[in-house]
């Protein structure tokens, strides 16, 4: 199996599958202009959302470190900042450029909108050129950070598409590379089992609080988790408990340990598997891990979740042979061998490790060929 | 393929079926690991792809077991071959 992909090596020394030159607008009012540039400069990426305005404490701190990670991640060679004032578009542009890649902010302010695209679209333009000279270069599977979450799964995630994750995240920690997990409202009535794979004590005791504090929320808000989870996906696919969902999840990580506990879209420090403290929201938590420093996505789907991300590709795979003949332009890895028994799962595996590192190599998964660019913010609590 | 469900862990109380099973079919399943060996039942309902057949009896209130966890307490009583799901299964879980 190969052990090494051809991947863009960064000023700061990490390594990014895509080549993006990103437009970020800043907030909901720079979403026009940053879409003119997209439309003008060909190969830029306008990554258009609707927040950043009268954010405020912690949720405001989600926001920046969601928008500066975006902007940091390995798979974007250059950005454009866009935003309506000048003071959070340039403290959002100057954390990024710290990475040592081109980076440029405009304020709509005192220019309008038509200025502001011109100025912004020559500084694109310039920035595009240069990004197609950088070469892709091998690297080593340890240089690699990916991220895992499944979605609308059924039985079938548990039999087999988990299980060949876990196998092939069990692979990637061996060869030193570095994982991200998450999904805490997943994990209920399986919290128990992450909890004691924490390596150490300190990470045991984030975890247990991250869990503590998610399970008070629920209880404030008087919400009945049950009435949500399974999802009635879930439950189409024949998932009957929320324990039996969290159990199947788990899966994606194997035996292995885990080496500690990330806030939302806080970057990973050093290598090993991680868990993030994450919604189950697919789009919302690929964007948290993408902040995070993820450059490519394993997701398995039972029922047939279609999910992608505008910067991370997201690699589709499902056991179920319904899934898998209805909606095959979505699934990138078909695993359905497991339930015929015509594959074991280190065979399936093997599949899955290789359709990962020519991904890596670039060739586009299908929620990229087929345009999914989920980019999805998680909020905390509404603005001022 | 002459399986119809597979069984995560020694113990469990539950397959799962990877193909549609009708009531009144015997059927035979396997464990996911080894492959073997194989474990046979008689459908008393229908089970679509990817639902649990139980494979032993649960008394109402008594644990279901998958993955060799329990995954929630039956509400009312299981036979072999029983389809299991929210008709006669409960999460334990913030449970009023």
């Amino acid at each position: 199996m190969k052990n090494t992909f051809l991947g863009y090596r960064r000023r700061d020394g990490k390594v990014g599958v895509r080549n993006h030159v990103a437009i970020l607008p800043l907030d909901d009012l720079s979403n026009a202009a940053a879409t003119a540039v997209g439309h003008l400069i060909q190969g830029t990426l306008p990554l258009p959302h609707p927040y950043g305005r009268l954010q405020f404490g912690r949720d405001l701190r989600l926001f920046f470190d969601t928008m500066i990670g975006t902007g940091r991640n390995p798979n974007i060679a250059a950005v454009v900042v866009i935003g309506i004032e000048p003071n959070w578009t340039r403290k959002v542009a100057e954390a990024i450029t710290e990475t040592g890649k081109p980076v440029a902010w405009f304020a709509i302010e005192r220019s309008g909108d038509l200025a502001t695209i011109e100025k912004a679209s020559r500084k694109a333009k310039e920035f595009v050129q240069a990004a197609g000279e950088i070469r892709r270069e091998e690297v080593p599977l340890s240089e690699l950070v990916v991220s895992i979450k499944c979605g609308e799964s059924d039985t079938t995630s548990g039999l087999a598409a988990n299980p060949i994750v876990g196998r092939v995240v069990e692979r990637l920690l061996a060869a030193g590379g570095t994982v991200i997990f998450g999904e805490t409202t997943e994990l209920t009535g399986g919290e128990d089992i992450v909890a004691a794979r924490m390596k150490t004590p300190e990470a045991r005791a984030r975890f247990q609080k991250v869990f503590d504090d998610y399970a008070r929320l629920i209880e404030t808000e008087g919400a009945d988790l049950l009435g949500s989870q399974p999802t009635q996906g879930n439950i189409i696919g024949g998932l009957t408990t929320i324990e039996e969902k969290a159990l199947g999840n788990i899966q994606k990580i194997g035996r292995a340990r885990v080496d500690g506990v990330l806030a939302k879209a806080e970057a990973v420090p050093g290598r090993g598997l991680w868990f993030m403290d994450s919604s189950s929201a697919a789009a919302e938590a690929v964007t948290l891990y993408a902040a995070g420093g993820a450059v490519i996505h394993l997701f398995p789907t039972g029922q047939g979740n279609i999910i992608g991300n505008p910067v991370i590709p997201v690699i589709k795979l499902s056991g179920n042979p319904l899934t898998v003949s209805t909606m095959s332009e979505h699934i990138d890895v078909d695993v359905t061998g497991i339930l015929a028994l015509t594959k074991t799962l280190d065979q399936a595996a093997d599949d899955l490790q290789d359709m990962l590192i020519r991904t890596a190599d670039g060739r586009p998964a299908s929620a990229e060929v087929l345009g999914h660019k989920e980019f999805v913010l998680t909020r905390l609590f509404e603005s001022a | 393929m002459p399986h119809r469900f597979l069984i995560h862990e020694p113990g469990d109380s539950v397959g799962v079926a990877v193909a549609d099973i009708k009531a009144g079919e015997s059927v035979t399943g396997t464990f996911l690991h080894d492959h073997s060996p194989s474990v046979a039942v008689t459908a008393r309902r229908d089970i679509p792809l990817g639902h649990k057949i139980a494979l032993a009896a649960v008394a109402a209130q008594g644990p279901v077991v998958k993955y060799g966890v329990v995954i929630g307490d039956a509400t009312a009583d299981i036979a072999p071959g029983d389809h299991v799901h929210v008709h006669n299964l409960k999460s334990r879980r913030w449970a009023k």
